[in-house]
């Protein structure tokens, strides 16, 4: 008897352990929230949210200094839908080629391909970036540097494939049987079966994976801070340095003083990042349920 | 423009599509093979740096990362696989579990630079665990937590429902059910999650930079409080912060750093197909 009681009070501190568990990862997004807020927020004290996201200039250890973060935000912006351009194209046409049309062999292949260049850590991207892309984008735009917004959003490019691909290749993969069978039941070709039918009814899980996709490229740092030359200036060409959100954090931090105005400033952006990123997440976490049902 | 002629076209603009996303592995690999394997030596693997970094090994920095990386495990396998059991075994489709889904979502999608903030925030500084192994460690362990969650839900639900009915039908607990019948069967692809998560971990730079990478440190850490050199930090500081570091060093420390997360990677890949490939049910 007494041995039964024991068990039942074991597994219940175990049932509670399992649901405290289950908690954690709820309490670790509101406690990554709460630490930016409190080390960012003291920013604003001395300086306007306006001024902060609309200034023109970055000149954090001029005097005074200036926290105007729309050079970084136009940096990120310009890299990113350059990264996006080049990337949602041939990432959902590898998606296609993937689900639908590879054989079984290759198709794992190609599957494991794409994990493995997911897996490759962005310092080694950017190391190679910085190595091949740069000068060779010198060269091919005769320009004083080969470290630029173009060669950022070429390297991000290839950081955003995988994602991109994984995501919609399960879209696709998931249609119904029954629409390709209707389709080419119907005397439509395998190609136009792929483009018209599963294409259209794989839409909503498409979306969901340029955005995820796009989410990665904004929050990707090392890589990025290799490429991009880092002049923290409003861009007027892709053919330009910039700087982005994320490069500043990790550029400057090393030479902020914690608790100084600049320090805050830098959470400040880690601020406007979590924000930024979770709503890109939630919104395709909704484009994904839809494409579910 | 006939159909079949079309479809040819298209096909093959697929294919190559296909050949752009998957190349870039082969040609950075590639890469960094032909130009590294020159630098890696005994000496190179297992003794201190030298003269600035410029010569000598990269020792500290490989045992840095794999102190942080094995920290990381250590705290993200036990919280990440309760938090599964708790989604698949215990909560059903209540409004709560829902909340912890979305949660899961959005760490794993907050950027890695902004976990650095944070573990310099509540680690570093709340904490005061300084810049140390055990804050990169912790930080690094929350960043991986969603693969490991994920893998181990996808591990549990694939174990089929009767498993568990039979076993409480025999007169089991909930608890046994899980610990017995459930678990066993989805330790592979627990596994598989764990080291996908020590491959992430492994070459992660961003989280690592503020909360315990240090710039140079040719000594060996002797506690979980002490700062150590890492891996990934190690290449960005030889390629952009130190100038005059010869070209095979660099891409000797680059092929170890891909040659580790690659290798953790393909384990995983490999586990997980002959993982499918055994199951009997």
């Amino acid at each position: 008897m007494a041995s039964k009681r024991l068990r039942k009070l074991k597994e219940w501190w175990i049932e509670k352990a399992i649901l405290l568990s289950g908690i954690f990862s709820v309490v670790f997004v509101a406690l990554i929230f709460l630490f930016l807020l409190r080390e960012g927020l003291s920013l604003f004290r001395g300086e306007s949210v306006f001024d902060f996201l609309l200034g023109k200039s970055w000149y954090p250890i001029s005097d005074p200094p200036r926290f105007g973060i729309l050079p970084l935000i136009l940096g990120s912006l310009l890299v990113t839908l350059g990264a996006a351009a080049i990337s949602v194209p041939i990432s959902l046409a590898a998606a296609l080629f993937i689900a639908e049309i590879a054989p079984g062999r290759l198709k794992e292949g190609l599957k494991a391909g794409i994990e493995l260049l997911a897996a490759i850590p962005s310092v080694v991207i950017g190391f190679i970036g910085m190595i091949t892309l740069g000068p060779w984008i010198k060269n091919l735009f005769n320009i004083p540097t080969g470290l630029t917004a173009l060669t950022g959003s070429v390297t991000l490019a290839f950081m955003a494939m995988p994602t991109i691909v994984s995501i919609a290749e399960d879209a696709i993969t998931a249609v119904p049987r029954q629409y390709r069978e209707a389709a080419i039941a119907m005397g439509a070709t395998k190609w136009q079966t792929t483009w018209r039918i599963v294409a259209r009814a794989a839409r909503p899980g498409m979306v969901a994976a340029v955005m995820l996709g796009i989410g990665r490229v904004i929050g990707e740092t090392m890589a990025v801070m290799m490429v991009t030359g880092n002049a923290a200036i409003i861009p007027h060409s892709i053919l330009q340095p910039v700087r982005t959100l994320t490069a500043t954090i990790a550029a400057e931090m090393g030479e902020s003083v914690q608790g100084g105005a600049h320090y805050a400033a830098l959470f400040a952006i880690g601020i406007v990042l979590f924000i930024i990123t979770f709503l890109i997440n939630g919104v395709a976490d909704l484009y994904l349920h839809r494409s579910r049902r | 423009m006939s159909s079949r002629l079309s479809q040819r076209i298209a096909f093959a603009l697929l294919f190559l599509a296909t050949l752009v996303v998957v190349l870039p592995v082969v040609v950075i690999l590639a890469i960094i093979v032909a130009k590294g394997a020159s630098a890696i030596s005994w000496e190179f693997l297992f003794t201190m740096p030298r003269d600035g970094m410029s010569a000598g090994g990269i020792l500290p920095a490989i045992l840095g990362t794999l102190y942080l990386v094995l920290g990381a495990v250590l705290f993200a396998v036990p919280l990440g696989v309760a938090a599964a059991v708790y989604l698949v075994e215990y909560s059903g489709d209540n409004r709560f579990s829902r909340l912890v889904k979305l949660a899961i979502v959005n760490l794993a999608g907050v950027p890695s630079v902004v976990y650095g903030l944070f573990g310099l925030g509540i680690f570093v500084i709340f904490f005061r665990f300084g810049a140390s192994i055990l804050s990169g460690a912790l930080t690094l362990g929350i960043m991986i937590l969603p693969v490991i969650i994920t893998s181990a839900r996808e591990a549990l639900e694939s174990v089929p429902r009767h498993f568990r009915t039979v076993s409480l039908s025999l007169g089991a607990s909930r608890w046994q059910t899980i610990r017995h019948s459930v678990l066993p069967h989805a330790l592979p692809g627990i596994l598989t999650g764990m080291i996908l998560g020590l491959g992430r971990a492994a070459g992660e730079t961003a989280p690592i930079l503020f909360t315990v990478a240090a710039f140079y440190l040719p000594r060996l850490p002797q506690s979980v409080f002490d700062q150590t050199m890492a891996l990934p930090y190690h290449l960005y500081v030889i390629s952009t912060q130190v100038p005059g570091v010869p070209e095979n060093v660099r891409y000797g420390t680059a092929l170890v750093l891909l040659a580790l997360v690659l290798l953790l990677n393909l384990a995983a890949i490999i586990l997980r197909s002959r993982f499918r490939a055994r199951k009997k049910w």
